[in-house]
């Protein structure tokens, strides 16, 4: 077992029993330091496929902006008390059945189509450095990302206005 | 050229995002919170994304990792339009339970 199949499955494990435990632990505020730890792992998935721009957008945005923005909001509504009221039992249940067929589901799905997927061969040629993801990203997908930005904007006002106290 | 698909393949790759994916619904289906609703549908959005990086260095093309920038934009719009609704509801309600919030059931 080479370093690099190690890794894959170090980070899969921490990834997964991670964002299990975003969902079942009762403290908001533990489960959003467990989701920072599952995109801290996800983020090493990107290193490790070698893409190094989505990499460190990751960990900026989802890490840095998101995580905070969740934390800021679990504080300002004072919900770091554990005395969330559990569903019914009848649709927990079927919370977890629907998760196990979901995933047998895919699974199966993917393990079939397995022999379309042919092995991998690498052409040499550079397609994911920070470098060529600029050109691709500010020649071919100029309009695109304008409009992202646009996007952004349009959601900061929205954030704006609907969290801003109404006069009274 | 040394790449970490020759060790593990495509295949253990979608398998992970289909778990994390499969983690996201099971999370929006289990809990009552809507924050960590939210936080479930970001697991999703991670799988996705991690997918399409995945096929992105299967195929050895940058227009995969675009598309995941782009995704990570309105992801990160989505996050904070959906919050600041969340901090009104709680405003109202007092609460941010989702089976509270059934006012249009007439």
């Amino acid at each position: 077992m080479s370093t690099i199949t190690l890794v894959f499955i170090l980070l899969s494990a921490v990834a997964i029993g991670t964002a299990f435990m975003t969902i079942f632990s009762k403290n908001p505020i533990h489960s959003a330091i467990y989701l920072v730890i599952c995109f801290f792992s996800i983020a090493g998935h990107y290193l490790l496929m070698n893409a190094q721009f989505l990499a460190l957008v990751h960990v900026i945005v989802y890490s840095g902006a998101i995580m905070i923005l969740f934390l800021f909001t679990v504080m300002l509504m004072n919900l770091n008390k554990e005395d969330e009221v559990h569903k019914p039992r009848i649709t927990r249940l079927g919370a977890v059945v629907c998760f196990c067929l979901m995933g047998m589901v895919l699974i199966a799905i993917f393990v079939n189509s397995k022999p379309i997927v042919g092995p991998y061969d690498a052409t040499g040629q550079d397609y994911q450095s920070i470098k060529l993801l600029g050109k691709v990203l500010l020649n071919e997908y100029m309009v695109p990302f304008e409009f992202a930005s646009v996007l952004l904007l349009v959601a900061m006002i929205g954030a704006v206005l609907l969290s801003k106290k109404e006069k009274s | 050229m040394d790449n970490v698909l020759n060790h593990i393949g495509i295949e253990n790759y979608i398998f992970l995002c289909v778990i994390l994916f499969c983690i996201g619904v099971f999370g929006v289906l289990y809990r009552r919170n809507a924050i960590i609703v939210f936080m479930s549908i970001e697991i999703m959005l991670n799988a996705v994304n991690l997918l399409f990086v995945a096929f992105s260095t299967y195929h050895q093309d940058a227009q995969g990792q675009v598309f995941v920038f782009f995704s990570m934009a309105v992801a990160a719009a989505e996050v904070a339009v959906g919050l600041a609704i969340l901090v009104s509801i709680f405003r109202n309600l007092s609460s941010i339970d989702i089976d509270n919030l059934k006012k249009l059931k007439g």
